[in-house]
């Protein structure tokens, strides 16, 4: 199958934190952050990682940068990987890729103003000096007005302080960005300018995105491909459109249903998802979502379902895959031609 | 575009970021904008200007004994009287303020320079060092402080490098504890985690970004401690560990006077009535600095 390469590719990745502290260990096992997720994205490809709170995607965008140091898996930039998780071996990477934080104004230095902080990622990979003019390009790039930048990062509002992130992402032209809930806490008006201010900077530098969020709009307007994930591992991944159309994870289905529709004669008639997300340090049996699932049945509670592609990019890990244009509810729910289990 | 609440008249805002003799400019407008800052900021350049200047007010010469005159009162002559020896009270009292100065500001400066690489390196560096370095502190704030001055005292002998050097034994584990803290608290931080998903070096987070963040605090800190130190240095001169007994400073000057309270407070009044202005003006100023240094609490300004 001729695939283009990805650019930044994370097979079987986990993070787990341990539980026992080194010097009194007790028989805690250490809490799975993540479970063996892959994602790739290529170049000038949107891919959006969607789930729940607690469903671990804010930690994937930190792992990929060696923010938070991965236990397992591996990671591929550019064709090569990562030959181990030290920090300079993400050095690569953080040399290519920029992270937008959750909370924009947090991730800038109180002390420096606008400007200051923009110049900052260009002052570290060239080491000297940054024109004054140079700034006040980026900045214009990004939508910021130019007395903003001598203000202090305490002194923007949301929507501002967002794109100053987005001018100091920009700064050294990034193959990769990572943003974390780029539109949280902003207006809509405001977010769709995010939003298309990123769809340009993929235009023209052919960047890459992880958009990292929990809003299916999002997802819908800009990205290309879409990873479902629950308690750290990926339930359903593959491109946007067939996502959208024809779910086939019933956590996915489920999410999408929950997201509300402006046109109250549209009514979706599919159960939305039960109860609240079970608790990393208490992970159900078999399949993790089978607590919250309208479709379980005794098997689901027993044994975990593998990744199965469902066509060349799209995969699902569910022992009973919703088939296309399933608008009745309730079982029997329809069985797949077995695929390669255990 | 929504881009909300931006100034974009181009006379009424500042494109270019102001230079330091503006910015500190601010800062002491800031800090007269207070009354208590006032205060403060007023006792602190008097208290200044009288120990820079202290050998030019001082009206007769503050070690100079006159067993006729012991004791005498206030008048003309003598502005606060004289002590057993003769010696005129004011001119101690000035000459004072001088050592006082010296001493406090000579020993937080190098505590304040010592401190700040311990605490960086505690708060940022690996864990067995900081263990290390933590164990370090908390001996040394340990020892009892009269102890430690004794000691040091008994080694090197009394006088002013003494004083100094156990006021930074004093302060530097503190401070350096204030500084890990900080650094703990910030390096957990968002702006820290970009800096090094953006590949800083290590002494660029340290310096850059963790210092400029951590000095605010201290300084503050070392601003309130001058009242403290002041404090600690009269301490030792009057139990004769500090300053050599002939050289002027309100610790002997309170030394002294004590030994004579039954005949007369004035001694007494007049070594402690500074070093209560200073205490009062060096608390004042550095709360009224605290409170103009941090941009979130600098008030907004009209153009």
């Amino acid at each position: 199958m001729m695939r283009e390469t990805a650019l930044i590719e994370a097979n079987n990745l986990s993070v787990a934190v341990p539980r026992s502290s080194r010097w009194f260990p007790s028989r805690k096992p250490d809490l799975d952050i993540l479970v063996d997720v892959s994602v790739a994205v290529k170049p000038g490809e949107i891919v959006c990682m969607v789930g729940e709170s607690g469903s671990g995607k804010t930690t994937f965008g930190r792992a990929l940068l060696g923010l938070v140091r991965p236990s397992a898996g591996q990671i591929v930039f550019d064709g090569t990987p990562l030959p181990d998780f030290s920090p300079p071996s993400f050095k690569r990477i953080r040399r290519e890729a920029s992270l937008l934080f959750q909370d924009p104004v947090t991730s800038f230095d109180p002390r420096q103003r606008i400007a200051s902080i923009l110049a900052e990622p260009r002052r570290i990979a060239r080491s000297g000096s940054v024109a004054r003019s140079e700034i006040e390009e980026l900045a214009r790039k990004a939508g910021l007005v130019s007395p903003l930048l001598s203000k202090f990062p305490h002194a923007l509002s949301g929507g501002q302080a967002r794109r100053a992130a987005v001018a100091r992402a920009l700064s050294v032209v990034p193959r990769l960005i990572v943003a974390d809930e780029p539109t949280a806490g902003l207006d809509v008006s405001v977010q769709g300018g995010v939003l298309n201010l990123f769809l340009d900077i993929r235009e023209e530098f052919r960047t890459s995105f992880l958009i990292i969020t929990h809003n299916l709009s999002i997802a819908r307007h800009v990205s290309d491909r879409i990873v479902i994930l629950y308690l750290g591992r990926v339930l359903e991944s593959g491109p946007a459109r067939e996502i959208f159309r024809a779910p086939r994870h019933p956590y996915t289905r489920a999410l999408l249903d929950s997201e509300p529709i402006p046109n109250p004669a549209k009514r979706r008639e599919a159960p939305p998802v039960i109860g609240e997300v079970p608790g990393l340090a208490a992970r159900p049996s078999g399949c993790e979502f089978h607590t919250r699932c309208a479709f379980a049945q005794d098997r689901c509670r027993h044994e975990r379902p593998l990744q199965t592609a469902i066509s060349a990019e799209h995969e699902v890990a569910c022992h009973y895959p919703l088939t296309p244009r399933l608008t009745v509810v309730g079982p029997p729910p329809q069985r797949l031609p077995k695929t390669a289990n255990r | 575009m929504a881009v909300i609440g931006i100034d974009t008249n181009p006379l009424q805002s500042q494109t270019r970021e102001p230079g330091w003799l503006r910015r500190s400019g601010r800062v002491v407008s800031d800090i007269f904008h207070t009354p208590l800052g006032g205060i403060g900021i007023t006792l602190v350049v008097l208290i200044l200007v009288v120990a820079v200047f202290a050998q030019w007010i001082a009206p007769y010469n503050p070690t100079a004994i006159s067993v006729k005159e012991r004791l005498a009162g206030p008048s003309f002559t003598h502005l606060l009287g004289t002590d057993q020896l003769g010696r005129d009270l004011f001119s101690r009292v000035i000459v004072g303020t001088q050592t006082a100065m010296m001493v406090a500001i000579s020993a937080l400066s190098i505590a304040l320079v010592a401190a700040l690489p311990l605490g960086l390196i505690a708060g940022y560096g690996p864990r067995w060092l900081d263990a290390a370095l933590i164990l370090v502190f908390d001996s040394l704030s340990s020892l009892p402080m009269i102890m430690l001055g004794l000691a040091i005292v008994v080694l090197l002998g009394p006088g002013i490098p003494t004083v100094i050097l156990v006021i930074v034994l004093y302060s530097v584990p503190s401070y350096a504890r204030l500084v890990r803290t900080q650094t703990l608290s910030l390096k957990s931080r968002d702006f820290i985690k970009a800096e090094q998903a953006m590949n800083a070096s290590t002494p660029r987070i340290l310096f850059n970004h963790l210092l400029p963040n951590v000095i605010g605090p201290l300084l503050i800190l070392a601003c309130l401690d001058i009242s403290t130190v002041i404090t600690l240095e009269a301490g030792l001169s009057f139990l004769g560990l500090g300053v050599k007994p002939q050289v002027p400073s309100w610790g002997n000057i309170l030394s002294d006077g004590f030994s004579v309270i039954r005949s007369t407070a004035l001694p007494v009044i007049a070594g402690g009535a500074p070093l209560i202005l200073a205490t009062i003006g060096f608390t004042f100023f550095g709360e009224a600095l605290r409170d103009a240094l941090d941009p979130k609490l600098a008030r907004e300004r009209k153009p």
